[in-house]
């Protein structure tokens, strides 16, 4: 056989998810979105807390999504709050990723005692009502934001601060599954020839994981954080419309559809201003989902069993 | 019987750990129960109502009087509603709750267990994509979406169902419809899976070649193992179900208790806060117990090993 026919494992694996015309849409949906979210501020034709007399418009040429209650235009506010919605989305599954490589990793590879006993600390926290221990947390970084603003910071700071102190504590409850499975895999890397051979050779713990170990987890690794970023949007957006998450003037679309829910009244349907946010979020997290089956069946053709990544 | 034993020794030791994190994290947060809009007049009373409630004291007396408290089955008294005991308030509200959450669970499993089991059978035709379009759509509508739609729709523009509250069966529907669609998802898109995977293991052949009915392989031998990622899923699919209650108890005003867990916090109401976090952390473990029990009388592979 020459060289030229044998495929890299890699290779097959983007084969395999060209062919998956849904993960395929997705892909190319989702990053037209990002861009157009990134880049919104460039030619929105109104700022995003611009107030206006134009209360309740329904969507119009001027305004295609409408206007909310105090007339700003709602197209800009929903891709405002996609954008913040996917930062969250992104960032938290990055922190995710970071602390569940680092826990597996080490927990697979040095083994025994240590292995037990951070794989039963992660069988607690299962158990844990974690959302509920966000929600004191992220009151007690409101009070504390508040404060400071109260003491002269500028709110730029306090918002930075904010989606700082989301990131980390969405973050810190979605890495689970993923330091799991990692370390599942790492047990077994651990012990292959190859693994052997370079110990063998002399090579020290650091290059046998870095070198290693690491790239034949990454597969696995990023099916999984694809498969975190839909949870992680959904989770800002439930913390977001208790009124937790974001804070106004700004906005992600869990605020927004709150926004829409506090409007619903037996006089008129304002429809338009939960129907546009809600849409939005239910589109990014059907093609972030399909996006993440999609790299499943490409990267980890074994596993079909969905287990959720988030507890 | 052993891991039984080993695991409820596990519990007190965890929910000791859980209530001393609450009880420091909530402290921490600036600004006291006093303040805002409950603000007394002047500072004597506020050192009054401070010392009354015992939190002019170092935070680990506070913690000792706490759990003197707790072993006689008292969590406190609540900082906001005056002459009410936190174990009064959770009396009041958990049934709703509960009620509302089992309500959900069994709505869930209704819907999800049955159409996975037949999203599975109906491989490659249209009726397979139809049903697994379906239930993904579903896992993309959080219950926060659903239930407004809902309202907008079902109370406020065709009056079917009434728009909130607690009272009649009629009131029940919206919320449980709202509460439970995007886990009816979930639980249907796993069965769907387990199912797929059963049906490719040889006992079904076995079962095939001996001559059962086909209903027989799928109901009585299929099924049976087919189901298991979903028991093993029930545990946090009720815990989501209990805390997805959040939202849906505020848009419905439903006066259960995953209200007060979102405002007690909001308003620095100590031991309430404290309270709700072990209430929900006990309920959490307890039914992960039951769910990982449920799993080993399910599997068989899981018993022997």
């Amino acid at each position: 056989m020459s060289d030229a026919n044998v495929q890299s494992p890699t290779a097959r694996a983007w084969q395999r998810f060209k062919r998956n015309r849904a993960g395929w849409c997705s892909a190319w949906f989702l990053a037209g979105f990002v861009l157009l979210v990134a880049l919104w501020p460039a030619f929105a034709p109104y700022p995003p807390d611009a107030i206006s007399d134009a209360q309740f418009h329904p969507p119009s040429a001027a305004h295609w999504f409408g206007t909310d209650v105090h007339g700003r235009d709602l197209l800009t506010r929903v891709f405002y709050g996609a954008r913040i919605s996917l930062l969250v989305g992104g960032v938290g599954a990055g922190v995710s990723l970071v602390i569940g490589v680092l826990w597996g990793a080490v927990a697979g590879y040095v083994g025994g005692r240590l292995d037990g006993l951070m794989m039963r600390i992660v069988d607690v926290l299962y158990a844990l009502p974690s959302i509920v221990f966000v929600i004191v947390l992220l009151t007690a970084l409101n009070g504390i934001l508040d404060r400071f603003q109260a003491r002269g910071w500028s709110g730029e700071t306090a918002r930075g601060v904010q989606l700082l102190g989301l990131f980390v504590g969405l973050g810190a409850i979605s890495w689970l599954t993923m330091a799991r499975i990692v370390r599942g895999e790492v047990l077994s890397l651990r012990t292959r020839p190859f693994v052997e051979a370079s110990r063998a050779l002399g090579a020290g713990h650091a290059r046998i994981l870095w070198l290693h170990i690491l790239p034949n987890v990454v597969g696995i690794v990023i099916v999984y954080l694809a498969l975190t970023v839909p949870a992680v949007v959904l989770y800002e957006s439930f913390l977001s419309y208790l009124g937790l998450g974001i804070q106004p003037p700004q906005a992600s679309l869990g605020s927004l559809i709150a926004e829409g829910a506090s409007q619903i009244n037996p006089i008129r349907i304002y429809w338009w201003i939960i129907a546009f946010p809600a849409a939005t979020l239910a589109l990014t997290l059907l093609a972030l989902n399909f996006l993440g089956d999609a790299l499943r069946d490409a990267l980890d053709p074994r596993s079909a069993l969905d287990q959720s990544p988030v507890r | 019987m052993n891991y039984l034993f080993k695991r409820l020794a596990l519990l007190p030791p965890l929910l000791l750990v859980i209530s001393f994190l609450a009880f420091v994290l909530v402290r921490l947060a600036p600004g006291g129960p006093f303040d805002r809009e409950r603000k007394p007049a002047s500072p004597e009373i506020e050192r009054a109502l401070l010392a009354r409630y015992h939190l002019d004291e170092p935070v680990a007396r506070q913690y000792v009087r706490f759990l003197a408290g707790l072993v006689r089955g008292d969590f406190g008294a609540s900082l906001k509603y005056r002459n009410h005991t936190v174990a009064d308030i959770i009396a009041q509200g958990l049934p709703v709750s509960l009620t509302l959450g089992l309500l959900a669970f069994g709505f869930s499993m209704g819907l999800g267990i049955p159409a996975g089991f037949y999203g599975a059978l109906r491989r490659g035709q249209w009726r397979e994509h139809g049903v697994a379009l379906l239930t993904l759509l579903a896992v993309c509508v959080p219950s926060f979406v659903v239930g407004p739609v809902l309202v907008m729709l079902l109370a406020v523009k065709w009056s079917v169902f009434p728009v909130a509250l607690w009272e009649s069966p009629l009131h029940v529907v919206l919320p449980t419809a709202s509460l439970g669609v995007y886990f009816a998802g979930k639980v249907a898109r796993l069965m769907r899976e387990g199912m797929i995977e059963t049906l490719r293991l040889e006992f079904i052949q076995t079962a095939r070649a001996k001559g059962l009915s086909e209903t027989a392989v799928l109901l009585r031998h299929a099924l049976r193992l087919a189901v298991v990622p979903v028991v093993s899923y029930s545990g946090p699919l009720l815990a989501d179900l209990l805390t997805g209650s959040f939202v849906i108890e505020n848009l419905f005003q439903i006066p259960g208790i995953g209200v007060f867990m979102v405002n007690s916090s909001l308003s620095r109401d100590y031991p309430m806060v404290v309270g709700l976090v072990l209430l929900y952390a006990i309920l959490l473990l307890v039914l992960n117990l039951i769910v990982d029990l449920a799993y080993h009388l399910l599997d068989p592979r899981v018993r022997h090993e």
